[in-house]
């Protein structure tokens, strides 16, 4: 089947799709956007986290079908279009020494880009809750934890 | 496969009844794991995301009308105060990606016995609505769980929404697991107290083939606290009868060794859990929360 989506503002289209296949198969294989990981496909690791009309998802439970007529921002949306400087949470990750093997970042970006936008000045509670779907195997998290309290500060300083 | 895409709820029920096999898909939470892990291959996917009145809820009557496909996000941020222990366990529900999609009518779907959802719905007392090209039916839902994931539902059926009663008291939900976020119940309980009936419910989750009422549990508190005036006096609940509903609420678990726990775990967790709980809505009640409502 075709689908027809929006994705990092930009109508996009996909042609045979096999109807059982993710967002994330979509995203990944048929629209060359390799930003969104693929690792446990059952929702329980967040590397595939993209916003679906707003809203984090993990692409992995979403039904190609489903996104058809949708917004999907992925990780490789979230800087501004046609500019190189990253986006405030990208400039804290790799600041605050966030990323190692890098895997999982992607989808923690999503995550805790999402946060700051409902959330500007997010508690440690609430950075642990946010980030509860978001498994990282390198990092131990305190890094991570450190560079959305960074984002958050600049994102402050600059409102 | 082929990929049916309805766009209102009679055509839904249509296409239901015209593929009956069909698997219906929302959050996909549990849908999409399936068919990734090459479980399951249905003939047909039945779409259900454009259903508008699926994402929606009435709060106007004695019940809240749960629209299937309303994600928990939806009730923890909108209805903590008609369905607190609903929301409780919803909060416990997966991550924020996963309360962003999966439903109750899922968990109702799936019906699993390790669901987050059926201990808070057999307390508060709920009542699912199922329906077909042939009409609409409703299900108490302790009548809807019909074996491990399995329900009530007939082929052509769909579930429209959940009616669940609106609290009248405090309700509690606990939940064992190795951490808070991404959890599949080792096992789980719900109580809700009913001051305007001066009766007590509870639900048992992931301790049995299905979700369980611990009624024997139910029924002694309820004569207990009647017995010692205690919805009138708001005084404690005594130490004994408190662990004799505890045993009680053990004896309602049927519960199997598994990779998340063994037979002997669940029942005394389901012990621990019933104690504290009970501790939990009755000082809630006491401190004037059940009480304001019974006497409004």
């Amino acid at each position: 089947m075709r689908v027809n989506l929006t994705v990092n503002g930009r109508p996009r289209q996909a042609d045979d799709v096999w109807e059982g296949e993710s967002l994330l198969y979509v995203l990944r294989e048929r629209l060359g956007l390799p930003g969104s990981k693929n690792a446990c496909e059952q929702g329980e690791c967040g590397s595939c986290t993209v916003r679906l009309d707003g809203v984090p998802v993990c692409a992995c439970l979403v039904a190609a079908g489903q996104a058809e007529g949708r917004e999907v921002v992925t990780v490789e949306g979230l800087a501004e279009p046609g500019s190189d400087e990253l986006s405030v949470v990208q400039k804290a990750f790799v600041d605050a020494g966030a990323v190692q093997c890098g895997f999982c970042t992607p989808g923690l970006l999503v995550a805790a880009d999402d946060l700051l936008r409902q959330n500007p000045e997010p508690t440690d509670a609430d950075i642990r809750e946010a980030l509860s779907g978001n498994l990282c195997r390198c990092t131990g998290y305190e890094k991570i934890l450190d560079a959305v309290r960074l984002a958050a500060a600049r994102t402050g300083e600059a409102g | 496969m082929d990929f049916l895409r309805p766009a209102g709820w009679e055509e839904a029920l249509a296409a239901k009844a015209a593929h009956p096999t069909a698997v219906p898909i929302a959050g996909g939470t549990d849908v999409m794991v399936e068919i990734n892990f090459d479980h399951r291959r249905p003939d047909h996917l039945l779409d259900l995301n454009r259903i508008g009145e699926l994402h929606t809820w009435e709060t106007d009557g004695p019940d809240i009308r749960l629209g299937a496909a309303v994600p928990y996000t939806r009730i923890l941020e909108h209805l903590r105060s008609p369905l607190p222990g609903l929301a409780l366990a919803a909060h416990t529900v997966g991550s924020p990606q996963i309360r962003n999609r999966g439903s109750v009518g899922g968990n109702l779907g799936a019906a699993s016995p390790a669901g987050d959802c059926h201990p808070a719905l057999l307390a508060a007392g709920a009542v699912v609505e199922a329906a077909s090209v042939r009409g609409t039916r409703l299900i108490p839902v302790e009548e809807f769980y019909t074996g491990v994931k399995r329900n009530a539902l007939a082929p052509d059926e769909l579930i429209r929404a959940v009616r669940i009663r609106r609290a009248t008291g405090p309700q509690q939900f606990s939940k064992v697991g190795t951490r808070n976020a991404m959890v599949i119940a080792v096992c789980a309980f719900g109580i809700a107290l009913h001051p305007d009936t001066r009766t007590v419910r509870t639900g048992i989750g992931s301790a049995a083939p299905t979700p369980v009422r611990a009624r024997a549990a139910e029924e002694f508190l309820a004569a207990e606290l009647a017995d010692a005036g205690c919805w009138d006096s708001g005084r404690p609940v005594a130490p004994s009868a408190a662990r004799q509903f505890a045993e009680l609420a053990a004896g309602a678990c049927n519960p199997i060794d598994d990779v998340r726990g063994t037979a002997a775990y669940r029942r005394r967790a389901v012990a621990v859990m019933a104690r504290r709980t009970l501790g939990w809505v009755w000082e809630a009640y006491r401190g004037g929360q059940g009480r304001e409502a019974l006497c409004a």
